[in-house]
Order: C-alpha cells, then structure tokens, then sequence
C-alpha cells in the first residue's frame, strides 16, 4: 500500500487514489469519479443508504431519482447508447433489484453496456430471508453479462473497475454488483483503475489478416454482393461506421440494416435499401434472398430477421464479421466466419480493398443494382393516403420526420410495437447513437426511461419518444422524473386505441377475436396526465391539426405529450409471415390474400 | 434433440431441422469463485443443451484455478454453440474440445455395493477381479467395490453386479485429459 502511495506522487496522478483508506460506499463514488461517470439514475432504500450517503457528502456525482427501477436501468442505457459511453444505475435490494431485472435483460439482449449497483442485506444476513433480500446474484445471472457479489470491501474497488472493462470491452452488456450494507460501512483500501489487471476476460479484436484476406477475394468475386450490418457497428463507434460508409462508397455494393444497426449508414443515402426482416422493406429482404455475397457486420441473425431459417438467403455465400465467437453459426452457418471488433475489421476491409484493386465485375454489380431498382418500384412502404378525418400514422411520423430534419440535434426513442416498426420504416437517421429502441428482447415502456436518460447526455438536444398509447402506460410515471430534471423529452403517442402489434396478430391470425388488446374503456386523458406531472399536453384528432402541434411540441422547453389519435385499424407492412422465407413476403393489406399466403 | 412442432401462426416458426448428435467432452478451466459452476449449469439449461456427466475440482489451488469436465451432446453447431457460449463467461480461463482436439483418456470411478450371500459372493468377488476393481468395504453378507475406467467398462461391470445383488451406485462422473505433451 505505502509502495502504492510513492508510486501515485511520483506519477503526479491527481485524479485517483490508489491505496487510500476509505469506507465501501466511497470506494464506489471514488470508482465512478475515476472511471469518467457523469450521471447515476437510481432509486435509493434500505440497503443502499450508505452509498446514497456518500453521494450527498461528495456532491461529485449527477443523481437522476427514477419512479421505478426499471426506469434507472432504460435510463441508463438510453445514456448508453446515445453517448456510446457506460450507464450506471443504483438500486436498492430486493424489490430494487428484483424490479431492474428487465432493464438489465434489454441491454443483455441489445447489447449495451450497463453497470448496475444492488444494495443487499449485511454479508451476515445473507441467506436468512432477511427485510428486502433476494439473490441477486442468483436472479440476474442468466440476464448480465457478469455479476459479482462482494463480500471484502478490500476487493470492492477492483470488482467496481473490472465491471465497467467488463459491460464496455468485447460485446458491451449489463454488469450487476452486489454490495452488502455492511460492506458499504467497512474501511479498506481503494484501488485505481491502472492497478487493477483482468486475468481470463481479453476478448479478441483485431481481426486475422488471412480471413480479411479472404473476404477481399470474396468480395471482389461477386456478382451479387449486400451488406447486412448490425448494432455492432453502432457499438463499434464513431470510427466503424465512418470506415463503413467508406466501404460501401468504394465497393458501391448495396447495404441494409437491422433494426439495432439504423444510423450507422445515412438512411438517406441511395446505396441504402431500408432496414430488413419481417417488416424491413420489399427490397431489402429481396436482396437478402437473391444475393450471391452476404457480408454480415455486427449482426447476429435474429429470428426477426432470418424469417425461415432453411429457406435463408440460399444462393449465398456468408461472411460474418462479429466481435462475439458465440455469435457464429448459432442461427445460420456461415462460410467465413471473423471475429474481431467491427471497427477494426471495417478498417481491415476497407485497408485491403483500396490494395487489391479489384475491377469486381462492373456489369454484373450494375444488373444487381437493375434488379434491386426494379423491387424499389413496388414502393412497398406505400400506404392509403390521408382523408381530412382519418389519419394514418405514417403519415403523422412523416411529418414529424419533415419537422425534426429542422432541428440538428435530434434523438428518437421507442417504445414496442406496430408504432416502432412504423418509426423505423419512417424516420431517418443518417448517424448513428440517435436512434434507442429495444430490438432484442421488445420492452414495452422502454420508450421514455430511455429518453429521460438520453435528455441527460444531451440537455439541448431535441429527444423524442415516439409511443404507442398502449406501451407509454408501461413507464408512465418516468414523466415526473422528466419534470423534476427539467428534462424537456416529447411524448409523441400514436394513439390507435388499440395494442396494435397484438390486434395485428389477432386479425391475420387468430381470426379476429381481439382478445384482451385495448385499454379503451379506460384510456386516460394524455393532456391531463401531462399537466398532472407538470408537462404539457396536446391532442391531435385530424391531419389538418398535425403541424401546429408538432411546431407548438418542438417549440415549448417541457415535457411534452403529443396525443396524435390515428387510424385504428392500420396494419403494419410489409411484413414476413412466421415461417416464412424473405421472398414470400406480403405487402398488401389484404386480409384474404395474406391468409392464403400463409397457406 | 427434438424437432420442435410448433403450430404454423405462431410468432417463431417452426423449429430447425435435425442433425445427428454426438457426444463430446470439453473440458473447462476457470476460476475458483463462488457461483461459477451455477453460471456454467445455468447455460446448459437455460439454453436447452445436454449435460450427460459433469465433475469439477480444484486443480490448480496457487493460481485459483477449477478444471470442469463437461460430458455433452449436440449436432455439430450446437456443440460449437457450447464452447462458444462457455467461452464467453467472464471467469472461463479455457476451452478445449478433447472428443475434436485429441486424443485424450478419460476416466470414471464407480463406489458399488453389492449385497448376496454364498455362490453370488464369491461371484461377485470373481468378476470384481476380472474387472480390477478393490473391495474397499466389507461385512459378512456385503461389499463396496471401487472400479475405475471407461464409462463403458463402469457400466459393464455394474451390468454384470446387478444379478448379484447389486444395491447402490455412486459414480464421479467423466474426468479426461489430452494424451501427449500439451496442457489445457
């Protein structure tokens, strides 16, 4: 310890202190100055008082007061995605612990990186069925990427330091620490960032030069060629998607995206096919069928996306570039797997085809783009247009898209369902980290827990969660945080009265028997609830008022709902059947013609 | 592995074609921590593979290391699924397939006690030295037997106890380990 201290002068290192006596919760305030936090969302209680403590007295650490533990945790991860930096949330034990499991699932799912405090009873009431004790451990072990339960405040620092590598380096995901009262209160030595080694946890990054070797042959091969890319990319950084960008522009192949993936390729741009999967655009699935090279980046062949897995792109041959070797091979076999980080391997290809200098079959990739221009015509988003009464909620996202291009700083959060879909098929984002949306394991009330952290990263920024009035109920409460941060997120609902992803499903599927799907005997009145948490609310019933409300919403510095009321009976497509290959898919919303198609 | 029949409008589709399963062993270092066996066991079921025998010790007490041998079976990609999946813990140190990257020799001891009296004792005694295995415990009308060996030789020689009075089993489980010169 006393070598440690020398050490620390010499180095001048102001900023940690390594080998400094202090109690358990201020070893955790110290950690988190030293690791670059910013802001905590959290909820305080029984077992975590102490640290709450040390976040009074060191008055160095943002608190943001969630209303739910849920909400901490999609707070977190709505910083996370948007700033590409780690989110960190403070429970408390049981209930707190027990109530953060799904946000803490999401960012399994989606891949975002996560360090999440539990408080929990004293070390020597663990396993008594104490006040507020659940094994947190235990209960969150299938849904982090790692968890630890300290039970040696000497060794909480360095747990605090190895989690944050941990949610951040490889595949980024949650991370929970356990933390006993009573090890909160002991004394012992902290220990900064540089002291603290990570034995078995090195995942690879750098891709093997022989396989990006190979991949450039095979890409210089191709007659047929897409780019499938992921939120690996977004992951990545700043740096991959720019590297991307310079690839697709240099090969001139065409490139889709799954839904995590949107923004790290300008939508905007030609080469751009619109996202993929069961409700991805009539073009892209199509290219993805009929392609001869699938160079897959940062995208794990999600059942949403592969449709039919023995039917799956058959012609093609597979590249899959994926930072996760678990990834490979788990849905669909690939002929050349690389793992490496997303970033690096997009460099790596880019490196080697600027080298190689390939002449990749001018004619044939110009056929391919023919064929691709011919789908595009079927103009397969294409939908009713809009009387003066009925508004279609594309159309109402349209316009908000036509708005929001106005402003430069713009981020969009989701929450789950027909309304999601329709915001990836109709907005655009042309960089990535502006678009948060639960992908993987689809939240309901991801949508404003998301923004609310997403409006901490950005105070300026314009954060809107596009909702559905159906999923908004899920997290509802998270507004009063909104307010009480002056956190001037906006509510846009698309209010169909109905939970519209499930009444879609019962009308193609379960012979419209609309079976406990609308909460319309009892929907509450949006403008009211607004202003009940000190917000301001709007109501939209025609197309004719859309603008003035959108303007009004953008304008206003609050907390702000929208309650757009748009067609109830509006089905999102186009859409794969289950069990369904991407080239059987439907775009009409004829009800007759898509039962027959599901034979 | 089952195919899984799910009705044709469900969300998910039907369930993947089948392949031929075969049986691995993969054994595992990783660090000696409390809940570490728990986050190996709760990959397998949580994501459907098989575990046909699983040991764990410690082997390594300077370095803090535990080595898992892990008796599995799965077609082709699910049994890379499971090295893959293993090798993403966090305190998994290594990953090595034996049944691929081998040859190897593997291992099982079996306790059996076998309950008779005249002709099947002596019997029993007999086999229990065909087999090698030692009579560890004895009263005037039982024995405990310790036999070592393959999976295959335990379950020939408990086979051929059963006749004899065969009463209880405890088995280890497969312990196995790369022939030649190279460490996991």
């Amino acid at each position: 310890m006393t070598q440690t201290k020398t050490a620390e002068k010499k180095d001048g290192a102001a900023q940690n202190a390594g080998g400094q006596q202090m109690t358990g919760a201020e070893m955790i305030i110290q950690a988190l100055i030293d690791q670059g936090v910013e802001v905590v969302f959290g909820y305080p209680g029984g077992a975590v008082l102490p640290i709450y403590d040390a976040i009074y007295k060191s008055g160095k650490i943002k608190h943001i007061l969630v209303r739910h533990e849920q909400g901490a945790l999609h707070a977190a991860e709505g910083y996370a995605r948007s700033t590409g930096k780690v989110g960190v949330a403070l429970v408390t034990s049981g209930p707190g612990a027990t109530n953060a499991v799904t946000g803490l699932t999401d960012a399994m799912l989606d891949s975002i990186p996560v360090v999440c405090f539990c408080g929990q009873v004293p070390t020597f009431l663990i396993g008594n069925d104490a006040f507020q004790e659940a094994d947190t451990t235990g209960i969150t072990r299938p849904c982090t990427k790692h968890n630890y339960l300290v039970k040696d405040v000497n060794k909480l620092s360095g747990v605090v330091h190895e989690s944050f590598h941990v949610a951040r380096s490889g595949r980024p995901g949650p991370v929970v620490i356990d933390v006993p009262k009573d090890i909160q209160f002991a004394s012992g030595a902290y220990k900064a960032p540089k002291e603290v080694s990570y034995a078995s946890y090195q995942p690879q990054t750098q891709p093997e030069d022989a396989r990006i070797a190979a991949a450039i042959e095979m890409m210089c091969k191709a007659r047929r060629p897409l780019f499938y890319t992921g939120g690996g990319v977004v992951n990545a950084g700043p740096a991959a998607a720019g590297a991307l960008r310079a690839l697709v522009a240099e090969t001139g192949f065409p490139i889709t995206s799954t839904l995590m993936g949107l923004g790290a390729y300008p939508m905007t741009d030609d080469k751009f096919l619109g996202m993929l999967g069961m409700h991805g655009t009539y073009e892209s699935n199509l290219a993805m069928h009929g392609c001869d090279l699938m160079i897959c980046v940062g995208a794990r062949f999600d059942d949403r996306v592969t449709g039919r897995t023995d039917a799956f792109s058959p012609h093609s041959q597979k590249i899959h570039i994926d930072i996760d070797p678990s990834s490979i091979n788990k849905n669909i076999a690939v002929d050349l797997p690389i793992i490496a980080d997303a970033g690096q391997a997009l460099e790596a290809l880019l490196a080697g085809w600027r080298a190689r200098k390939c002449q990749a079959e001018p004619e044939a990739l110009a056929a391919w783009w023919n064929v691709i221009n011919g789908w595009r015509k079927k103009d397969c988003l294409r939908y009713a247009t809009t009387d003066n009464k009925v508004m279609k909620p594309q159309y109402a996202l349209e316009r908000l898209r036509a708005h929001l291009e106005k402003h430069d700083d713009v981020y969009i959060t989701t929450e789950v369902g027909q309304h999601q879909m329709w915001a990836a098929q109709f907005l655009r984002f042309d960089e990535p980290n502006r678009w948060m949306t639960s992908g993987g394991l689809g939240t309901m009330g991801y949508g404003i827990p998301a923004a609310v952290g997403v409006q901490a990263a950005h105070p300026d920024a314009m954060v809107v969660d596009v909702a559905g009035e159906a999923s908004v109920m899920m997290t509802i409460q998270e507004i009063s945080t909104a307010v009480q941060y002056n956190l001037p997120i906006k509510i846009f609902i698309l209010n169909n009265h109905w939970m519209g992803m499930v009444r879609q499903w019962q009308e193609l599927l379960h012979g419209k028997r609309y079976s406990e799907s609308t909460i319309d005997e009892a929907m509450p009145d949006f403008i009211k609830l607004a202003e009940a948490f000190g917000g301001v609310g709007l109501r939209v019933e025609t197309p004719d008022e859309l603008d003035a409300a959108i303007e009004e919403m953008m304008k206003n510095n609050k907390v702000t709902i929208v309650d757009v009321q748009v067609d109830p009976e509006e089905n999102c497509f186009p859409m794969i059947p289950s069990g369904k290959a991407h080239n059987e898919m439907i775009l009409s919303p004829d009800v007759e013609k898509f039962e027959q198609g599901l034979v | 592995m089952t195919k899984i029949d799910l009705p044709s409008n469900s969300v998910y589709g039907s369930g993947p074609a089948e392949e031929q399963p075969a049986t691995h062993v993969i054994a595992v270092l990783v660090d000696n921590e409390p809940g570490v066996l728990a986050r190996v066991i709760g990959l397998f079921s949580g994501r459907g593979y098989n575990i046909e025998s699983l040991t764990v010790a410690e082997t390594d007490d300077e370095r803090n290391l535990s080595r898992i041998t892990i008796v599995s079976s799965g077609t082709p990609m699910v049994i890379e699924q499971i090295k893959n999946q293993l090798g993403r813990l966090v305190p998994v140190h290594r990953v090595k397939d034996l049944t691929i990257e081998g040859p190897y020799v593997d291992r099982e001891l079996a306790l059996v006690k076998v309950v008779g009296q005249n002709e099947k004792r002596v019997e029993a005694l007999r086999i229990a030295d065909i087999f090698r295995a030692r009579v560890v415990d004895s009263t005037l009308e039982s024995f405990v037997f310790e036999v070592t060996g393959t999976s295959e030789k335990v379950n020939a020689f408990i086979d051929l106890m059963r006749p004899l009075g065969l009463l209880d089993v405890s088995r280890t489980g497969v312990v196995a380990i790369g022939r030649g010169q190279t460490a996991i």
